[in-house]
Formats: C-alpha cells, structure tokens, sequence
C-alpha cells in the first residue's frame, strides 16, 4: 500500500480514538464548540486527504458530514441529539470505511447515498431528518421520546422515515443491500445492535433508545483491541520534542566527554584513562544511535514529486518523466524538513518552465517526454542534491527583460553580464519568467526564497543552465546542524570558533614569507592564487583592537608617503610610529593568519593572531540579550570547559562591506569563472637542467617518463639511442650540460608519436602542476619558448618542436604526401609560396606552441589572441590561405567568431576554416561545421592538424 | 531560613549585597548560585554592562557587571568580585557584584517606597528599600536590571 495512505489511516485511527472519548462528552454537552471544531477539523482534514489519495467515497461523506458540522460550528443550527447521533453515524461510516482501506488498500464497494441523505438534509435546517431517523437514538441521552424530538417531528419527517424505510425494506437495492452487509461486518456496528438492517437497526434503537455512550465505549475498546493484530508495528511514533531533547543531552554529553578527555590528556597515564576510554566509546555510540533517530532517507521529502509531477504533465500537457536516485541518503531531520519545501518548489519550476511542451521538444529534435532528474549522494560530510531537467534551460532574453523591467541592472550593465551572471538573476525577488501565472509556478516568489532557505541551513545552491540542453540546480547542504566542527582562532587574546564548513583554508602570514597583505586606500587585500581576496581582521570588526598591528603598519607607510610628499610630518606620525614600535617590540615576529571563508559564491579572508585545533562543537543559541550580535551564530563550552563565541561567517561577510551581498557574491563567483575561462590551467611538467631555472612542458604532449641508465645507451650512426619497447628510440640532451655519469641514471622524457618516439635527456624531473601560463619573456634560444611564471618561479617552457626536429625532420610529415615538403625546402624569405595561417586562440601557450610547429611545416603563421582583432583583419583586408581558431575563448567563442568570418559580405568568407579545441565531441564537430568550420581538430592531434590543413589547402586549390 | 520565613509571614529573606558600599538586596529564592569571581568569556559588540560569558556547570551563563548597570565607576582590579547566579526567562545570569552578605529575613514594616530622590537609574532597578538598623538596604528588582539592558545598548 502507498505510504501515503499508510500514513493517512494511521492518523485518522490516531484522531478518531481520541474522538471516541470526546464523544461521549458531546452527549452531554451537544452545543461544545471546542469540541465540534475538533470533529469539523478531523472532518475537513479526511475530505482533503482523500481528494489527494482519490478515495471518492471516504471524501464524500466526510464533505457532507463537514457541511452539517460547519453550520453547527457557526451557531447555524442547533445541536439536537438527533444531530448528535447523525454524527455518530458519519464518524461510524468513516471508521468503517477506513478500516477497510487499511485491511484491502482499496475502499469498499457500496454507497453511503442514505447516510449523505440524511446529512444533506441536516444541512438544510430540516433538524427533523436527523431527529426522525435516529430519532431514537437522538432522544438517547435522556429519556427515549424527549419532548422535543416528538415535537420536531413533522410530516415531512414522516416521509422521510418511510421512505427510508422503503428503501431499507427493498432488498433489491444493491447499494443497500451492500452498505447492510458493510455495516454488519464493520465490527463497530456489533456493539451497538444485531446485525440486521439498517432501519431495523434504527427502528429498534427507536423503540429500545439504548443510549449511545456505552456503544461507543465499546466500540472504542474494540477498535483499540483490534489495532494491534491489524498493524503490528515494528515502529514507535515518538513526540519530536522527546527526541530533540536526547539530543540536546547527548550533546551536553559529548561536550563533557571532550572536557573530560582533556583533562586526562594533560594529566597523562591516571587510573580514569580506562574508564574513561569505554565512556568515550559508549558516548560516541550514544551520539551516533541519537543522530540515527534523527536521520531520515532523503526519500521521505521527495515521495509526493512524482505525484506532483504526475499531475503538474497532465496539467501543462508535458510529458515528463521523473527519475530518482539515492533516495535513501539521510540526513538529519531538522535539515530534511528545511528543504523540502524548497526541493519541491524547484522539481516544480523544472516541470513548469524548464521542461517544454511535446510538440516544442520534437521541433527542438529532443525526445517527446522530457526528463527531470533528482539525485543524492554524500560527499565530505555534506549532502549534494542535484535537480537536472533536459529542458529549454533558462531563457535568458526574458530574464533580462524582467531584471530591465524591475530596475535591477542597466542595460549597459548588462551587455557586460556573462550569460552565467544573467542566470544568477533568478535568485532575486519578484523575477519570475514563466509567461503565465499558473497554478504551479510562476508567482514570482521562489528562487530567492529557496536560496535564502538553503543559505540559512549552511547550504549553497549552483546554477549551471544551457539553452535548449536544460538546467541543472546543485545543492549542497550540511549533514547535520546539532553537532558542528568548527576551527577555533585568536584575536587580541580572546578565541573564537568559526564553523569549519565555511573554512576554505588557512593562510600564514610572516614578515619574511612570500605571503603578504596588500592595501589599497587602507583597505587590506590578500592575492591568492591571482585571485584578490578582500580581507576583514577580526580583532578590528570585533572591535577589540582599534587597529591591528598591520593596520597601524601600513598607515604608517601611507602617512610617511604623504609626510615625505608635503615635507610635513606631525605628531600625529610620532604617535603612530610610537605605536608601531611597541607593536614590534612586543610582537618582533607577530605571525598573522588568513582563514580563507566562503559565504555563497564569495570568498574573504578573515585576519586572526592564531590559528588553534578544530574542536567539535554543538551551537547553543546566545542569550537573548546577545541575539541582535549579527557577527555570533551562537556559543559553546569547549573541551577545557571555556565559553566560546561562534562566529557567523554570513555576519562577517556583511561586515565587510557591500561586496557582500548577494549579488556581488554572484559577480564575484562570476568572475572567478570568467576567470577560471580565460586563464585556462595546463597540466605541466616541470624539469631540471643544468642551471636552477626550471623548465615547464606541457603534460600532455608527454607520452611516459623514463629512468634511463647510462649502460642502455646505445650510438647509432652518431645519434644516441636506446632501445624502447622493441624499438630504437633517439635520445637527445636537453642541452650540452647533461652528463650521463657511467653507471648513473638519467630521467628523459619521452614523446610518443604513432611508430615514432623520442626522448629527451634531462637533468631531475621536479613535479607536474596545473598551472596557466602567459609567456612573458621571448627568447631567441632554440629549444625555448620562452620563460613564464609558474608555480612563483621563472620557468622556462620548452618548445618540443625543436627537439622533435633535431631528431627527425620527418617527425611532423607523417611520411603523408603533403604539400609542404617542397615549403621546407624553400629558403625562410620565400614567403610568397607559404601558405599564410592565421591562428586565433586565446591561449598563449597554444599560440606558441603551434607556430613553431606550423613554421616547421612550412606555414607562414600569424597568430591572434582574440576573434575580434581578427575581424579587424579581415574588414582591412589582410588575406590568409587558411585560418585556425580554437573554440572556447572568452568574449567571442569559436563558434561566433566562424559565423562572422562566414557571413555573406565578409572577405574571408572563401577562406577555410579549422576549429582546434580540447573539446572534439561529435556534437562539438556537428555545431562547427554547421556554423561554417571546414574541420575540426583536436589540439593536441599535430598530424591530424597538419593534415588537415594539407587537404583543406589541397582542396581549395 | 526558610523557617524562619515561614513562620513570620509578614517578612521576607533577602541575600544581602554590596556594591561602592551600598547594600543591596536580591529576594533570596532566586537566587541560584553565589560564586567567586570567575574568569569570563568577553563578548566583543554586546552592550558595555555584558562583562561576558562563563559555563556553569555545562550551562552558558551571561555574565553582567552590576557596577556599570548602575552607571558606577569601575572596581579596582585589586578587589576581587564575587557573583550572585540568578534565572531570568530561563536564562541564567550572573550578576557581578562586589561583595555577598548573610541573608536577612526583613520586616514588611521596615518597607518603604523608592524615594522620589533617588537617582533615576537606580529607580528603575529598586522595587523599594528597607531600613535596616545600622544602614538602608536597596531591594534590587533583577528583572528590570537584565530586562533594560538591551535599550541601553550602543
């Protein structure tokens, strides 16, 4: 049975034994309000659930009983005991009913026209239908023919006794006869009379008046009696408070335990140590059993999409399929329950917006039933949650026309924005592009919320969203918020902790390292990697040191400038320069720490004298008079048994300034990726020879390394060679200083090229890092590309063409018939018959690595960094035989760049073009030959490339 | 003590304190704890009154410098201070104060109202003074000296 209508009659047999005792007060008491909402609200809880679950029949008696109840509810009608008893009967029927679903899983077959009637009736004010039928249990209570239902009873009345009487005496009623038989088996019935007919059943209780309460006592020990053998549960329903008690408990526990642990540590080798040991182990057990009752499969939040799904296609006419994966990933409750709503909010906006109608996705060449896909898994203590659809991703035209339209960003502004950073835009109020507003989505309040949920729990969402492929939503979120690790830091003498999940790293700054802060107007900066990181120190947001020791340093330096700028130093100077000299004095060395955090998408460095453990700890909320401290998210006891403020990476991330709000946060994730786009790493090896400078090639142009030993080395025809897997491969110094020692070894790299390879002889190989490379320094020496810094240093790059050509001039030919032999031939000057290459490619590294490689070959290269200057060209009119240009390149891709060199007035539009790029996916190759590439080169494919170029050429000619 | 209390209905106990030679007084059933001086956590931000914060017994208990809260003059580091432990809307606070006395069981007779003299800020903090033989002592209502502490917050 589904788990939903599992949980539904769980519920409702809950409410309904509690109403059992509550009834009987009713009897005494018709006209209580408290309790009649309580049976309306049970009423109106059943009608809702059962129109959720289609259980028409359950809906429909509890709607009418609902109706009569809302009008007694309102003081409408009066409460007789007539009416008393029409509810007795709605909450038999639905007893009954329930009990069936619980037994088959389906409802019974039957119909509750009579008991509807009678309600309907009720609802009408004719108190009498009620009275009339049960009239005699109505009089109940009290005496069998009370004054007033005799009174009430008319002739209308009348009729309706006899009619249902009729009914009831007609055995040929199916649905009668059916709802007799339910009743009779229903084991409530069997208290109250012999299982007869119904207006039998009524008669007697007319004529007998047997008072309802003891019935239903009865009844109630029945259904209680009966439960357990229907449902013996392996589970218990224990109140969350309970639980979330033991936590907290279990908490303080394991505080006391690291207080403990402690203790002992610093004390040594005691008689506690064992006994305190198997304490540590029991509480640890403890911890993780109380966590496990919190934990819940992240199913749990996502059993209602595929219905909501169901009906959001029926709805929209979509055809969506709705694929789920790793649903039993736990969690914690308390975070289960935070992103639920958020969850299915975006499954929705998936299906609403993201997915497309049939007939949009066949012309868009998808398939007819679009795919929303939902996945968990656990990574490093934290749970990733991934919501994909293949839909039309977002449509960023619209987006910019509501960010214009509510005045969130300029038009020029925009025009700047990266589609990423336009996406972004989602995550802010009031921006919803769903045309209409549908039931489903579209109201405009949602992604802010959803990311403000998500942020609020320590969460983060990522975006990533291709037109016409779909969107993908990454949600990353703590495991658990009861227990956090959290690194604990120094200032000004006063430790604080800072939760660990948004520590990105630790930097050390001394005055003698590499690391340095930078100012800018007084505002400390820190680069990381090339990338800028504002900087906040601690004891100064906190407000426990005027300025820091740096601080005063470096205004220092600022008004010794000015002072030596106006020759007019002040006292002002004296006293600061004073302050600087007690600073050095106290603190000669004073070592200061970077915590490098990460608040959403942006990064900042937080200032702090020490850097301690990282402690467990378990966030207590701060007294009430602290809550407006927006830098604390709380405090604890630590393990020495010291309180200990918790900082609030989101505060300080405020407190820094307006680069801290959301948007920024976005600009600045942005940038980093514009970033982590147009500086492009390359995986390098880096070597030794001869001098200190390290020399740098490219990992991938590298086929193995090697540890050749000097007795292997062989002389052919006045080539070093060695034999390599069954073949002889040439070996080249890196240059004259490579002594091969006897009896010594000596790393060389070795470049494979189909039956071709090489090696060449080298000094120590130092380490492969990834690393982007601006060749800063040309040099003339052959064998050098000329020098970048990588990893801090000068390096030399390498250009392995020369070497692959002192080798075998062959090396590039490929023994292929290309054209280019005779251009090898031909003196340098003669660059008339040289085929002109135009390379685009934003790369330094791959520009210098190509033309070297295409000069060999004969080409006359002229290389660009971006599309547009070629353009430029191309309107002056400088000509070439063949341009190549790489695909992924900031501003203007590959793609872009081919559609204008193509377009019909363009000069170039007869000039072939290849696209090289990293990226050779077959779809990759299909876009580019669609947008005007005449071929498509993997970058790293020399044959392919110059193969290429020798056809197309050939081809053209 | 408590006997005591109870015996005569028309009195009640009171911890006695002195703070800048004034004395004080705390209704002696909420009072939870009395304690040397403590080392504290400090609390950077909070208002100048929140001297900080320190784990009693696994509890994390506020502590308030009573001297500021009545806009005294700073102890001398040279004096030690002591702590009356007091619950307030389920939170604990330690008043820091400089001494803790015996606790009387005072008169209701010896009861009068806050005297229109009185300096504002310690009106707001008395909810009366009694006359005791040899000086007055000052009925400190602990709510309202932690319940304004937030309003007067930088």
């Amino acid at each position: 049975m589904d788990d939903l209508i599992l949980d539904f009659i769980t519920e409702t047999n809950e409410s309904l034994e509690e109403l059992d005792l509550d009834l009987v007060n009713l009897e005494k008491n018709p006209n209580d309000k408290d309790l009649l909402g309580k049976i309306f609200r049970l009423m109106h809880t059943i009608k809702g659930t059962c129109g959720f679950l289609s259980l028409p029949r359950l809906e429909k008696v509890a709607h009418h009983a609902e109706n009569v109840l809302g009008r007694f509810r309102d003081g409408d009608l009066e409460v007789t005991a007539g009416y008393v008893t029409l509810i007795f009967e709605s909450i038999d029927q639905i007893k009954y009913i329930v009990g069936e679903i619980e037994e088959t899983g389906n409802e019974p077959e039957g119909s509750d026209a009579e008991l509807i009637a009678k309600l309907d009736a009720a609802y009408e004010g004719k108190d009498v239908s009620g009275d009339a039928n049960a009239v005699g249990e109505s009089s109940s209570g009290s005496s069998p023919k009370s004054t007033t239902s005799q009174k009430k009873e008319g002739d209308e009345e009348k009729d309706i006794i006899v009619n249902i009487q009729e009914k009831s005496l007609a055995p040929g009623d199916a649905t009668m006869e059916e709802l007799e038989a339910a009743f009779a088996s229903t084991p409530g019935m069997d208290g109250i009379v012999n299982p007869a007919d119904i207006a039998k059943d009524e008669k007697e209780e007319v004529l007998e008046a047997p008072p309802p309460p003891p019935p239903k006592k009865k009844k109630g020990k029945k259904d209680k009696d009966a439960k357990p053998k229907k449902t013996p549960t392996k589970t218990l329903r224990v109140a969350v408070d309970v639980l979330e008690d033991l936590m907290t408990m279990v908490s303080e526990l394991v505080l006391t335990r690291n207080q403990l642990l402690q203790i002992v540590r610093t004390q040594g080798d005691t008689e506690f140590t064992t006994p305190l040991q198997r304490l540590n182990h029991v509480v640890s057990e403890l911890q993780e059993g109380v966590m496990a009752t919190r934990m819940q499969p992240i199913g749990n939040a996502w059993s209602k999409l595929p219905r909501i799904i169901r009906d959001l296609s029926l709805e929209l006419d979509k055809k969506i399929d709705l694929v789920m994966t790793g649903q039993d990933t736990e969690l914690d409750r308390q975070v289960l329950e935070l992103i639920q709503d958020p969850l299915t909010h975006m499954v929705r906006n998936s299906g609403d917006h993201g997915i497309e109608i049939p007939a949009d996705r066949i012309a868009a060449d998808k398939s007819e039933t679009g795919t929303i896909s939902l996945d968990a898994f656990h990574e490093g203590g934290h749970i990733i949650i991934r919501i994909s659809d293949d839909g039309k991703g977002l449509p960023e035209d619209k987006i910019k026309a509501k960010i214009l339209e509510n005045g969130l960003a300029t038009e020029d502004e925009l025009e700047e924005m990266s589609s990423q950073q336009i996406q972004q835009f989602i995550f802010h109020a009031g921006l919803s592009t769903a045309e209409k507003v549908t039931a489903v989505s579209g109201r405009g309040v949602g992604m802010d919320v959803v990311r403000t949920n998500i942020e609020k729990i320590g969460g983060s969402i990522e975006l990533k969203s291709t037109q016409g492929k779909g969107s993908t939503f990454t949600i990353k979120i703590p495991l658990t918020l009861a227990i956090v690790s959290a690194l604990i830091v120094e200032s000004e003498k006063e430790r604080f902790a800072i939760p660990q999940l948004s520590v990105r790293e630790l930097v050390m700054i001394s005055d003698h390292g590499e690391n340095q802060i930078e100012y800018i107007k007084g505002a400390p900066l820190f680069r990381l990697r090339d990338r800028l990181l504002p900087l906040v120190s601690l004891g100064s947001i906190l407000g426990l040191s005027e300025k820091n020791a740096f601080d005063q340093v470096h205004e220092l330096t600022r008004k010794q400038e000015n002072s030596e700028a106006e020759q007019d130093p002040n006292d002002e100077d004296k006293t600061l320069e004073k302050n600087l000299e007690t600073n050095k004095k106290a603190t000669p060395h004073k070592n200061l720490y970077i915590v490098i955090a990460q608040v959403g998408g942006y990064d900042f460095g937080i200032i702090v004298d020490r850097v301690f453990d990282t402690e467990e700890i378990v966030v207590k909320p701060v007294a009430q008079m602290l809550k407006d401290l927006t830098l604390f998210s709380g405090n604890t006891i630590l393990g020495d048994g010291s309180v200990i403020m918790i900082l609030d990476p989101n505060g300080i991330a405020n407190a820094t300034g307006n680069i801290a709000t959301s948007d920024d946060a976005d600009t600045q994730q942005q940038k980093e990726s514009l970033k982590a786009d147009s500086e492009r790493k390359t995986s390098l090896l880096l070597f030794k020879v001869g001098d200190n400078t390290p020399k740098a090639v490219p990992l991938s142009l590298v086929a193995r390394l090697e540890n050749i030993k000097s007795e292997d080395i062989e002389y052919s025809s006045g080539q070093m060679t060695v034999q390599y897997r069954g073949t002889l491969m040439p070996l080249v110094p890196f240059d004259s200083s490579i002594q091969i020692e006897e009896g010594g070894e000596k790393p060389v790299l070795v470049f494979a090229d189909n039956d071709n390879s090489m090696g060449i002889v080298v000094d120590e190989i130092i380490d492969i890092i990834e690393e982007h490379i601006d060749i800063q320094l040309n040099t003339s020496q052959g064998g050098l590309l000329g020098s970048a810094i990588i990893d801090g240093h000068a390096t030399d790059v390498v250009d392995i063409a020369y070497f692959l050509k002192s080798v075998d001039s062959t090396w590039f030919d490929d023994g292929s018939d290309t054209p280019f032999n005779s251009g090898d031939d031909d003196d340098d000057d003669d660059t008339d018959f040289k085929k002109r290459v135009l390379i685009v490619d934003d790369s330094p590294f791959f520009r210098n690595m190509l033309t070297p490689l295409l000069s060999t070959a004969g080409y006359n290269v002229t290389t660009l960094e971006k599309p547009a200057d070629a353009l430029k060209m191309c309107d002056d009119g400088v000509e070439f035989d063949i341009i190549i240009s790489d695909i992924e390149m900031p501003d203007m891709d590959g793609f872009e760049f081919a559609q204008h060199v193509k377009q019909a007035d363009s000069k170039w539009i007869n000039t072939p073009l290849v696209a090289l790029s990293s990226h050779a996916t077959p779809e990759d190759i299909e876009r580019g030959l669609k947008v005007g590439f005449n071929d498509y080169v993997a970058k790293f494919d020399r044959d392919t490339l110059l193969d290429t170029l020798a056809r197309t050429l050939a081809a053209i000619d | 003590m408590q006997n005591e209390a109870t015996e005569s209905t028309s009195s009640k106990d009171f911890l006695t304190i002195t703070i800048a030679d004034q004395t004080f007084g705390i209704p002696v059933l909420q009072v939870q704890d009395v304690l040397r001086e403590q080392a504290v956590t400090r609390i950077p931000l909070a208002a100048p009154e929140v001297a900080g914060s320190l784990n009693l017994r696994g509890r994390i208990v506020t502590a308030i410098d009573v001297r500021r809260r009545l806009g005294l003059p700073d102890r001398n580091d040279d004096i030690s201070s002591m702590s009356v432990v007091v619950e307030h809307k389920n939170e604990l606070f330690s008043l820091i104060i400089d001494h803790v006395g015996d606790v009387l069981s005072l008169e209701d007779a010896d009861f009068e109202k806050n005297p229109g003299t009185l300096e504002q800020a310690w009106r707001d903090i008395s909810s009366g003074i009694y006359q005791l033989e040899s000086n007055l002592l000052v009925v400190m209502d602990v709510s309202a000296l932690l319940e304004n502490i937030n309003h007067i917050k930088k």
